[in-house]
């Protein structure tokens, strides 16, 4: 099927789009404007007419916003960031690990190609691998609109509910800053599609610190697919004493996953890929931390 | 004022400027075209397929700077000063010309209808692939998972996709 018809705007500036998306918020609360970023969502919808959007402001030339910028702590990213740029960068992957290995599950390469990272956050499909990644990371989204100005949102107050962010109609996600990985600190991501390049049935992102002596510091967890948002669930008082073995990360995984009601038409086989990809994510995140340490002695 | 009073989403037209295939490209399109449409009903280069026109079958498959995208997922005004190559404009590329060699040897097609999109797909993957690095069966594979053929059974199409990496020379002795 083809697109219903829309009024096309191109912005040349951030401040552009933020006075587009305003006078439009501003004109008509009833016409639907719509953000343009990769397209590989929205264009899905609107080709299947499950989207109507009256008008479309596309930011997709905003260079400004495709550029990322490496602190001492933490990296930040443009919104238009492509998911194959997080993949394939050698240095946002020495950066960021976790987020390339999430970006590099997401589709295809024709579709990572186009993807944004921007896109993909105010997409907010529970099932997405980015979204998730930027909790574990406890990452920091910054959001701008023409009338309220700039406000940065809290990666786990981002998602209000399934393909719903707590974003407003007039404002733009223009950057993301995320924590880098730490020295001691491992990554995990797991998940279980049918098909390469499908979404996720169930999938699990963790941060594991791990103590010179081996001792386990600190876990940060979460999963995709497990309800209407990527969940963390992690719960800072579930200590590991003395040196983890396997049957911790199947302890944890199952504690963790316990309480779990995922919206699908199988809970308890969503709740089992959920356990299996959380324990796997949390031991690949340990060894890593591990190995690193044993290369730096 | 409503968005309709400001413009006729109907009638907007878009200016665009564009290259394809090496070729400057300048009209005026709806808004709502999709590249794919531009390029199959606008441009006469029919050898970018259409199959599921939402991203899932890889049929529509074309470079935009040099990188693969699907052009259904793409309005035709979204390509405003970027250059497209479509299969027809890869007819004189060596890669994809050795593609073609060792598709006809090994099988690779029978309908021909998802082969552009392979074509594109696989030139891209030889083309941007590290040279120290070969290209093994599992990351061929995966790669080519995002173009779906509903003939071949894909074993002749992973076979030549690995045959036309591994060797430059093969494949341009013979005729595309
Ligand atoms: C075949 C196929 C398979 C896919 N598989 C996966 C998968 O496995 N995992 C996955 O996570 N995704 C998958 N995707 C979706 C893909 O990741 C998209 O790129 C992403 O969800 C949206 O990014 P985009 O830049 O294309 O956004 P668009 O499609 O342009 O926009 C998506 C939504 O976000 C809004 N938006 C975009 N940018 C901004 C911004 N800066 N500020 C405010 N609002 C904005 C838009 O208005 C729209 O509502 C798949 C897509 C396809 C077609
Ligand atoms: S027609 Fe574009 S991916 Fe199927
Ligand atoms: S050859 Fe017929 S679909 Fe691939």
């Amino acid at each position: 099927m083809k697109p219903a018809p829309f009024a096309y705007l191109r912005a040349r500036s951030v401040a552009e789009a933020l006075e587009m998306l305003g006078a439009s918020a501003h004109r008509d609360a009833d016409a639907h404007t719509k953000v343009l970023a990769g397209g590989q969502s929205l264009l899905t919808l609107m080709n299947l007419r499950l989207a109507r959007p009256d008008q479309l402001v596309d930011i997709g030339g905003l260079m400004e916003l495709s550029r990322t910028f490496e602190d001492t702590d933490s990296v930040v990213l443009g919104a238009l960031v492509r998911h194959r740029t997080l993949e394939t960068d050698p240095k946002l992957g020495k950066r960021l690990p976790l987020v390339a290995a999430a970006a590099g599950q997401i589709g295809h390469v024709a579709i990572r190609n186009r993807g944004t990272l921007g896109g993909s956050l105010s997409h907010a499909d529970p099932a997405a691998e980015l979204p998730l990644a930027m909790l574990v990371h406890e990452a920091v989204i910054h959001v701008e609109s023409a009338t309220s100005g700039r406000r940065t949102i809290r990666a786990e107050d981002f998602v209000e509910s399934i393909f719903t962010t707590t974003m407003q109609a007039d404002e733009l996600l223009t950057w993301v800053t995320v924590p880098s990985a730490r020295p001691g600190q491992g990554w995990g991501f797991v998940e279980f599609a049918p098909r390469i390049g499908d979404y996720a049935q169930a999938g699990a992102a963790c941060l594991v610190t791990v103590a010179p002596d081996g001792s386990v510091a600190a876990i940060r967890a979460g999963l995709l697919a497990a309800a209407d948002r990527p969940l963390v669930v992690s719960e800072p008082g579930d200590e590991v004493s003395g040196i983890p073995t396997h049957e911790t990360w199947e302890r944890l995984a199952a504690h963790w996953t316990r309480n779990l009601e995922p919206l699908t038409d199988d809970p308890d086989h969503t709740r089992h890929l959920c356990r299996a990809a959380l324990s796997q994510a949390l031991a690949d995140a340990y060894r890593r931390a591990r190995t690193d340490q044993e290369e730096a002695a | 004022m409503t968005v309709e009073d400001a413009f006729s989403p109907l009638a907007q037209r878009v200016p665009l400027a564009t290259t394809v295939n090496g070729r400057p490209v300048t009209l005026a399109v709806p808004a709502r075209l999709t590249l794919a449409d531009l390029l199959r009903d606008e441009l006469h280069l029919t050898g970018t397929h259409l199959g599921c026109e939402h991203g899932v079958c890889g049929a529509c498959t074309v470079l935009v700077d040099g990188r693969s995208v699907r052009s259904c997922l793409l309005f035709a005004v979204q390509v405003e000063g970027r250059s497209v190559v479509t299969v027809e404009g890869l007819q004189d590329h060596p890669t994809t010309g050795r593609i073609k060699c060792a598709m006809a040897r090994h099988h690779g097609l029978q309908c021909g209808f998802c082969t552009p999109g392979m074509l594109v797909t696989a030139t891209e993957l030889i083309d941007r692939h590290p040279p120290e690095k070969p290209l093994d069966e599992a990351c061929v594979r995966e790669t080519m998972s995002g173009n779906i053929c509903r003939c071949t059974g894909y074993q002749g199409i992973v076979r030549a996709v690995l045959e036309a990496a591994a060797d430059p020379a093969t494949g341009t002795t013979h005729e595309g």
